[in-house]
């Protein structure tokens, strides 16, 4: 299972994928990628549902119905307005065409 | 077990398609495209995880219809808030409307945490369990913290919170809720009574509030990001916890780009991110600013608009207020209009201009500007002193000389655009005021400054009727 030195070696490389994405993005993109890795996180959504449909108690019923709602919120919302935003960057080579 | 091997084949998917749209999201041509690929994966994780209905434990399975109901229920209605609300925010209201998504993830990922240490059948073992409570932790101030800068950043809550002994406060409730998650992991061994639990918790959503009164508005965007970072190492965090790698490498891919972001940012605006939370920008404000010389010089809007018809070299530097006035569409119209009688026109962004990194391009893509005619500072800052005319619109701070020269200034040091530079500096402002720090402007009282005083929107309009009517004269 991913125990000690393997979830390590996921946690190293996950790591520097990130710092390699967003070392090279220029300034104009920041806010969007910013927006865009929000969304990229709402994926805390399918723990939470885990966490929810293996609950035995009511605290962890609520508890868990809570995570859903709001891990489905940062998923949707997060996508919602990166893509919205994104939508409008036009080059003026584009328009010409 | 086959569903089992479905819901990890889906994760492998979804990672990859995550990190295969950041990838895309990296470059403006292809960011629109990169966007639905990381949705695609989110999509294919979400419904891959209804088969865990196949997979419950033994003690909940008695439970499953309700849990399964809870957790339609739950989806159905965050998505749907989330889809609307996403859908009708201004897009001058995206930097807090990014903020309260952000926290509201951080609260999902402390959710998780929280229902692993309420349920007394668990098993704890000690690395799980210290992972466990780090990770609630995290999210947990990641969630009060960003709702806090949520409503900052939309006014609801106004001021900054400063008293001597707050740093003293925040770090007594830091290590109270510290001492807290170790009691119940090595004392308790994650069997904690419910208060105590509740209470590690509270603290922890206590402390992001605390952390974040006192950070003042222009530095909101520093505190978004390192929010966003937060939630990205929690959900990393929580991912271990449930043996999620979907979870481990979307979370922690996040939480280092958020990082770097972060970091990015407060070098822009030439601070450190310690200096951001934990030093009082503006405290010192109006204290031992030098007497300024001269006056402002107002000037009437179409003057100032025929007067850029007839210059070869117009550089603009637009600023928040510019958003606020809704004038970027009148601006762009007028920019076109110039452009058509030959002058070359550029657009300088400050790297803090509007409430985040980038969200000044993003309202300019709204109204229609090509990517291709906006430039950062530091491409643009040699070129003021070949322009005929800088025009700032709604900007204040990012362009007062006083952070080049005066070292008592609480914005000293801070990179700004040269428009002092120009031969001819237009500011288009509301009224006499000072900018979102408090700090008076001496670029505004220079000779080679001219005010042009009115909402945004109606200057640019005049200017454009100005250069209509001259051009239609002929």
């Amino acid at each position: 299972m991913l125990t000690g030195f393997v979830a390590l070696y996921i946690f190293m490389l996950a790591a520097f994928t990130g710092y390699e994405i967003i070392g090279r993005v220029p300034s104009i993109l920041h806010t969007p990628l910013m927006s865009g890795s929000n969304f990229v996180h709402g994926i805390v959504v399918v723990g939470a549902l885990f966490a929810l449909l293996n609950a035995t108690s009511l605290v962890e019923q609520i508890i868990g119905f809570f995570g859903v709602l709001l891990g489905a919120g940062n998923a949707a919302g997060g996508y919602v307005v990166t893509e919205r935003m994104l939508q409008m960057f036009k080059s003026s080579d584009k328009k010409k065409a | 077990m086959n569903a089992q091997l479905i819901i990890d084949a889906s994760y492998l998917v979804a990672a990859f398609l995550f990190i295969y749209g950041l990838k895309r999201m990296s470059s403006p041509v292809t960011a629109a495209s990169g966007i639905r690929v990381a949705g695609l994966g989110m999509l294919v994780a979400v419904l891959a995880s209804f088969l865990y209905v196949f997979g419950v434990n033994d003690a909940a399975a008695p439970h499953l219809n309700v849990n399964v109901a809870l957790g339609a229920a739950a989806l159905a209605l965050g998505f749907g808030w989330a889809w609307w609300s996403g859908k009708k925010v201004e897009m001058t209201a995206m930097p807090q409307m990014v903020a309260l998504y952000n926290g509201m993830g951080g609260g999902a990922a402390a959710a998780i945490g929280a229902v692993e240490l309420f349920r007394s059948s668990a098993q704890h073992e000690t690395i799980p369990l210290v992972v466990t409570i780090i990770g609630s932790l995290i999210g947990a101030i990641s969630l009060s913290g960003s709702l806090i800068a949520w409503a900052k950043l939309d006014g609801r809550v106004n001021g900054t919170w400063r008293f001597t002994g707050l740093q003293l406060m925040n770090g007594s409730v830091f290590f109270a809720t510290l001492a807290l998650g170790l009691y119940i992991a090595f004392v308790e061994h994650g069997h904690a009574p419910v208060a105590i639990t509740a209470a590690f918790f509270a603290l922890a959503l206590v402390f992001g509030v605390l952390m974040t009164m006192p950070i003042g508005g222009a530095d909101m965007p520093v505190v978004i990001s390192l929010y966003n970072a937060f939630t990205g190492l929690a959900v990393g965090f929580e991912g271990f916890v449930l043996q999620n790698p979907a979870l481990m490498i979307a979370g922690m891919v996040v939480g280092s780009a958020g990082t770097l972001l972060t970091l990015l940012m407060a070098k822009a605006m030439n601070r450190s991110v310690s200096n951001v939370i934990f030093s009082n920008f503006g405290a010192t404000g109006d204290e031992g600013q030098g007497e300024i010389k001269g006056s402002m010089k107002p000037v009437d809007a179409g003057d100032a608009g025929i007067n850029m018809r007839y210059a070869s070299k117009v550089i603009i530097a637009p600023g928040y207020g510019l958003a606020v006035a809704q004038a970027q569409h009148k601006l762009f119209e007028f920019v076109k209009l110039i452009q058509d009688a030959g002058v070359e026109v550029k657009f300088a962004i400050h790297p803090v201009a509007g409430r985040m990194p980038g969200h000044m391009n993003v309202l300019l893509a709204e109204a229609g500007v090509p990517y291709d005619i906006i430039y950062d500072m530091e491409d643009i800052n040699n070129e003021f002193k070949e322009a005929d005319v800088a025009i700032v619109i709604g900007a204040n701070d990012t362009v007062n000389p006083a952070a080049r020269t005066n070292k008592s200034s609480p914005i000293y040091g801070m990179p700004i655009l040269n428009v002092d530079q120009a031969k001819q500096v237009y500011v288009v402002k509301r009224g006499q005021g000072k900018g979102y720090s408090g700090v008076e402007n001496e670029l505004f009282f220079a000779d080679n400054t001219n005010m042009v005083y009115g909402d945004a929107q109606k200057v640019m309009v005049a200017m454009i009727q100005a250069v209509k009517s001259l051009d239609g004269g002929h």
